[in-house]
């Protein structure tokens, strides 16, 4: 089923962590497998932040687990600083996920390809602004966990998992990162059908996928058209016609934040626009956690894609 | 919200967590009519205050003030009696109901009004998709604009939709009629069995089976009968789609034939 959700602030800097955190939270009867966060904070010159996870969290904790996980850690220290990266801070967030932030000016792809080369290693995102943060559990758990509640930022999405194509895990939790396009991420509800279709085809073009979920070809699809010089709004477009299956989908970049829906309608989705701030949500009770007054949505029909600049 | 155990409750959308809860008395009843706050009610005390004040209590109409767009509520009233929601309802709205006539300022979910028997619901504003989903009687009246599937698998009862209604609108309808005044989206009454559609504004595709219909005095009264009652002023033009019966072959043979056959 999946529940999933974006909020865009039209006015600056807002509680993105605990808002999503709430509308998410409210939805989790949507899906109880994992949650996941795609938040867009304030970005600094020159800086990236990189979020990664060394091991998921259903590994095995074998007497090993925590030497593995350091070694790999300076692994990952080392690898950066060969890439050229000045590393200004690491955080662990949890015993097996970090998050970095660098100032680099190279090629991304490059950077990625040497940490993910790491046994275990799984970059989550690399952005300017861009930070994704999954796990399993419900958006309480992960926010804590992950310690969300004080996030400023501009703009979110979130996804609630009911694993249905692939297995309960951090690589199957949405959103996807659009690897190795940098503040690029997607979350999708439905099932795609020519995935394999698409996934070889992107496989054939240099793209490699971190998971065995259907929803991560959106991602890296809606990157690889942007590259070719789409916006996002003409990329989604697009993908109307040649993804197939039932999906209605958010992404983001930097500063936009869209939704397209299949030609059934098959997935819902409620939207509310106001002068301050637009939020999107698989049911209305997820923007109601966040707006305490009656508020006037609706239904989008099939087929549409709509994008907001923030 | 309400404790269970030791745990506080952070979350129930779907009214589940405490399948043991009372009614929690909280209306306020004035000549004859119940007046309650839902806002910090889960989905679950709000049904039992509603069932309480109007199988127990006797009271003839109850308003709800802040339902919130929670799922499940006002689902399953078997009495005649008149219930305002002053909001929005989340998913599955009122539906299983038989007699209540239900006024809802706000917006509905999905499947809201599902599997309804008789009565009247008016929704002042949108609705979500599978609005009227296998509704069997009764009137439904949306003053804002439907999602997809609108009245699917319907078995009776009138669909009246002031606004635009999405795709599949009418899908296997089996009976019933639906009057849309805006814009219809594609496959308008795919594969319906019987039943009428008014449309007034564009249809983007008809469905499988759906063809348009012959018009005749019935049908003009009918619709000038229902914008009367419900006060929606003059009725636009509309065109008839009714279904087309290409499909009905797996049923045309005689009892005795289809022995034969099989």
């Amino acid at each position: 089923m999946c529940g999933i959700a974006g909020i865009i602030y039209r006015d600056g800097t807002r509680d993105v962590g605990r808002d999503m955190t709430r509308m998410l939270q409210s939805m989790k009867h949507r899906g109880p497998d994992s949650t996941g966060y795609a938040l867009y904070g304030q970005p600094h010159d020159g800086q990236v932040v990189m979020r990664y996870t060394l091991a998921d969290a259903n590994t095995p904790r074998d007497f090993e687990f925590d030497d593995r996980i350091q070694r790999h850690q300076t692994q990952v220290v080392t690898r950066l600083k060969a890439a050229g990266a000045r590393i200004d801070d690491v955080e662990p967030e949890t015993e097996y996920a970090y998050r970095t932030t660098l100032t680099y000016g190279g090629d991304l792809k490059d950077l990625t390809d040497r940490i993910e080369d790491i046994p275990d290693a799984e970059v989550l995102s690399i952005g300017r602004s861009l930070e994704i943060i999954k796990d399993l559990g419900d958006a309480e758990t992960v926010s804590e966990q992950y310690g969300l509640g004080g996030f400023q930022g501009t703009h979110a999405i979130g996804h609630v998992r009911m694993a249905t194509e692939s297995d309960v895990d951090i690589s199957g939790a949405h959103p996807y990162w659009a690897y190795p396009f940098s503040d690029i991420a997607v979350v999708h509800n439905g099932q795609l059908t020519n995935y394999f279709q698409w996934k070889r085809r992107l496989e054939r073009s240099g793209h490699r996928f971190q998971s065995e979920c259907d929803s991560e070809i959106i991602a890296v699809y809606l990157a690889e058209k942007m590259s070719e010089g789409a916006d996002l709004e003409q990329a989604m477009q697009q993908s109307l016609e040649e993804l197939d299956g039932v999906f209605t989908y958010i992404a983001v970049t930097a500063d936009a934040l869209g939704v397209a829906k299949d030609e059934m309608a098959a997935k819902p989705l409620v939207l509310y626009e106001a002068d301050d701030v637009v939020a999107l949500a698989s049911e209305e009770i997820a923007i109601r956690a966040i707006v305490d007054h009656e508020i006037d949505t609706y239904d989008p029909y099939e087929g549409i894609v709509m994008a907001w600049q923030r | 919200m309400a404790e269970v155990g030791e745990r506080r409750i952070t979350y129930d959308a779907r009214g589940l967590a405490e399948p043991l809860a009372d009614a929690p008395n909280v209306a306020r009843v004035e000549n004859g009519t119940a007046t309650f706050d839902a806002h910090d009610l889960t989905t679950r005390q709000i049904n039992l205050e509603l069932r309480r004040l109007l199988y127990e209590e006797g009271v003839k109409e109850v308003t709800v003030e802040n339902p919130g767009a929670k799922h499940s509520l006002g689902v399953g009233i078997l009495t005649r009696c008149k219930i305002n929601f002053e909001g929005s309802l989340g998913y599955f709205g009122c539906g299983l109901i038989d007699g209540p006539e239900i006024h809802i300022s706000g917006r509905v979910g999905w499947s809201a009004c599902e599997n309804m028997m008789s009565g009247v619901v008016v929704i002042e504003s949108n609705a979500g998709s599978l609005t009227g989903a296998a509704m069997r009687g009764g009137d439904l009246v949306v003053k804002g604009q439907v999602g997809a599937r609108s009245g699917i698998d319907q078995k009776g009862g009138t669909i009246i939709v002031l606004g635009d209604a999405g795709s599949m609108t009418g899908f296997m309808m089996q009976r019933g009629r639906q009057i849309l005044c805006g814009n219809v989206g594609p496959g308008l009454g795919d594969s319906m069995y019987d039943g009428t559609i008014y449309v007034g504004g564009k249809v983007k595709s008809l469905g499988i089976d759906c063809i348009p219909g012959e018009w005749d005095e019935t049908d003009t009264e009918f619709i000038q009968r229902k914008f009367r009652i419900y006060g929606l002023g003059d009725p636009p033009e509309f065109r008839k789609f009714v279904c087309g019966k290409m499909l009905y072959n797996y049923d045309n043979l005689e009892p005795a034939e289809r022995k034969l056959v099989l």
